[in-house]
């Protein structure tokens, strides 16, 4: 069991800085994904964890103990690389024991602790052979199962799934999470910028871009409540719909208004309370969008047609469109509606987000 | 369709002829290359061969100036007479004392130049040292100075150490002036490695001769096979250095094939200077044959790529 803190750590690849002053806690036996576009420095924080990278200015505590200059074989991590990273001239047996070679661990225990790793991960017909007769799914496989074997008390993950085919992250990514409740002690920080492997994998997520923590929260309420603007378009797949807007309040009650469009805002949870006649950006998602046929909702938003349906098999995902507005809905069926159809739109305010235009801040 | 002429064959595949001209197998400039590669190899083989035939010659054939002629009466007499009784200078034992002078020399200062060399190549990709790109630099510019202008100030240097004239001194000498290309080599190698590959290592467990020993080393054998090419064939082929560094005791074979070819006893034994420096030559053509399989099959066998 250990935790592990980051303490305002600075790091700088020479006059260009990658991370400053970012703090994070991460409680023992946690799951945390840094998730963020490439060079967010995700990837960094992940490596100074390790050791692989030295911190210029800050602290890094696993559990009791200040590892910041310590050696990466000292720390008691493992790491599953996304290229792999097996040792191309050892057989599968021989990449799973070094770790434990190196670290002068009893012959029997070694045997043991592979044979445990391996039928674990379901390679113990492979342990014979060498990286380069192994398919990409099967290494990723032996690499996972060289950090297994070390027993360690915190697992890095630097977006092991990145190099597979679609079906093959899928399979793996079921597998890191049965992983992860058989070692319910064992601390886990996985980088990646798949969102789903993000919400699947986590407890939390550390939502990243330029080099500081955007959102940390668990999954639910990164997709129902994104902290920003950045947050709630980067989560979620199809995007956020975004529609520019003001805050009015033309009766007391507060409205979001765009153009002649309006949504009531009563059933809405204001993370601050905005000023009527302010600007603001509504975020809603596609499955929180309904369809009206024609003449039952006063409140629905009409004037819209559809532009394109894209059938994604259990769904389809309804372009509707008015001039400038553009909103993707999603609904049932594999044809639900015809292109050109005229629609009325109905918005669920309590799931929808309100953004602040100007500095991206949630409302 | 307006074409009008339709084989059978394009009918068979739908009636469409394939545009563009069909590549031909054989076109003037094939021929013209392969007449240019062929001269190109004689120009090479034709002083080898003629070496070859003079050195099984008895002297009374070489004298009648046939030089292309194959030999009436084929002779190993020379062979033996160059590896053992022909004069260098003085003494008259044979090219086979530079022979193993040169053996002497070539085995230490190539198994620790490329390993230097691997270590220095490995060190400079792998281990952050400040400074390290200047370090290369320097080392590179090391390649490009002139051997000629380093021999009087290291003679003066290994004659006050007291090495000079003597094995250990031309081996350093070797190791000193290998080590630039040998960097260089490695360096590049080592660079295109997957850099987690390192990490990996790192997090195992491993420190800096661990992972250089168990790790890096084992995935280098195409560039070790490059690396001992390269200065199998630099060091035996050396001669200024030899000459220089040696002393008279540990002369190399290609000093001593020298004072054989210039030593004149009355008759120039034409047959004797062949055998001994075909001799001379023996080992860098063994290592090209030998090594050089190795090198396709090493990169063959997918040994870069994990």
């Amino acid at each position: 069991m250990a935790a592990v803190s980051v303490r305002d750590v600075s790091i700088a690849f020479g006059s260009m800085p990658v991370l400053d002053r970012l703090s994070i806690e991460v409680a023992a036996g946690e799951f945390l994904v840094l998730l963020g576009p490439s060079g967010c420095g995700k990837s960094t924080l992940l490596n100074a964890m390790a050791g692989l990278i030295d911190v210029e200015d800050g602290e890094i505590h696993f559990g009791e103990r200040n590892v910041t200059w310590e050696e990466p074989k000292d720390r008691g991590v493992a790491m599953v690389f996304q290229s792999y990273a097996l040792y191309p001239r050892m057989s599968v047996r021989e990449n799973l024991s070094f770790g434990l070679r190196m670290a002068r661990t009893q012959k029997a225990e070694i045997e043991a602790r592979v044979a445990r790793a391996a039928a674990m991960l379901q390679i113990e017909h492979l342990l014979d052979r060498r990286p380069s007769e192994l398919s990409g799914g099967q290494r990723q496989r032996v690499a996972i199962g060289r950090a297994l074997v070390r027993d360690a008390d915190i697992f890095l993950f630097d977006e092991p799934l990145s190099n597979l085919d679609a079906q093959l992250r899928n399979e793996l990514r079921v597998e890191i999470k049965r992983l992860h409740q058989r070692l319910a002690d064992t601390t886990m920080i996985y980088v990646t910028h798949d969102q789903i492997e993000a919400l699947t994998l986590a407890d939390r997520v550390a939502v990243m871009k330029d080099r500081r923590i955007q959102q940390l929260a668990p999954p639910a309420e990164i997709y129902n409540r994104p902290a920003n603007l950045f947050v709630a378009g980067f989560v979620g797949s199809p995007r956020m719909n975004f529609v520019e807007g003001r805050i009015e309040a033309p009766d007391g009650a507060l409205v979001f208004r765009a153009g002649d469009r309006r949504l009531a805002l009563d059933a809405y949870e204001f993370a601050r309370r905005p000023a009527p006649g302010s600007a603001a950006t509504l975020g809603v998602r596609p499955e929180h969008i309904g369809v009206l046929e024609a003449g039952e909702d006063v409140h629905a938003w009409s004037g819209l047609h559809v532009d394109i349906v894209e059938p994604m098999g259990a769904d389809s995902l309804v372009w509707c469109r008015d001039g400038e507005t553009t909103l993707a809905v999603r609904m049932a069926g594999e044809k639900p509606i015809a292109p050109g159809a005229a629609v009325r739109l109905v918005l669920d305010p309590a799931r929808a987000s309100l953004f602040d235009p100007a500095s991206g801040e949630r409302l | 369709m307006t074409s009008a002429v339709v084989t059978s064959t394009d009918r068979a595949r739908g009636g469409i002829t394939a545009r563009g001209r069909r590549p031909r197998r054989l076109t003037a400039g094939r021929i013209g290359l392969y007449a240019f590669l062929a001269s190109a190899a004689l120009f090479f083989l034709l002083p080898a061969w003629i070496m070859l035939l003079t050195s099984l010659k008895p002297m009374e054939e070489i004298r009648q100036g046939t030089i292309f002629a194959l030999p009436l009466a084929p002779t190993l007499e020379a062979w033996a007479a160059a590896w053992g009784s022909a004069c260098t200078g003085l003494t008259c034992e044979g090219i086979s004392v530079g022979f193993w002078n040169s053996v002497r020399i070539l085995v230490p200062s190539v198994i620790l130049s490329v390993l230097l060399g691997a270590l220095n190549g490995y060190a400079l990709s792998f281990w952050p040292v400040r400074g390290a790109n200047v370090l290369f630099a320097i080392l590179l510019a090391g390649a490009f100075v002139p051997y000629q202008v380093f021999l009087y100030p290291l003679v003066r240097m290994f004659s006050s150490v007291g090495i000079y004239n003597s094995l250990a001194g031309i081996v350093l000498v070797h190791v000193i002036f290998g080590m630039p290309i040998m960097t260089l080599l490695f360096r590049n190698f080592y660079a295109s490695l997957p850099r987690e590959l390192f990490n990996a290592a790192r997090v195992d467990g491993g420190g800096f001769f661990t992972i250089f020993l168990r790790v890096m080393l084992p995935m280098s054998t195409p560039i070790l096979v490059v690396a001992v090419i390269l200065q199998v064939t630099g060091v035996w082929n050396d001669f200024i250095l030899g000459l220089t560094f040696a002393g008279r005791e540990n002369l190399p074979m290609t000093v001593q094939l020298n004072n054989i070819v210039n030593s004149t006893h009355g008759v120039r034994l034409y047959n004797v200077d062949m055998a001994a420096t075909v001799l001379t030559g023996v080992v860098p053509l063994a290592i090209y044959f030998v090594t050089g399989r190795w090198f396709v099959r090493g990169i063959a066998a997918g040994a870069v790529k994990g």
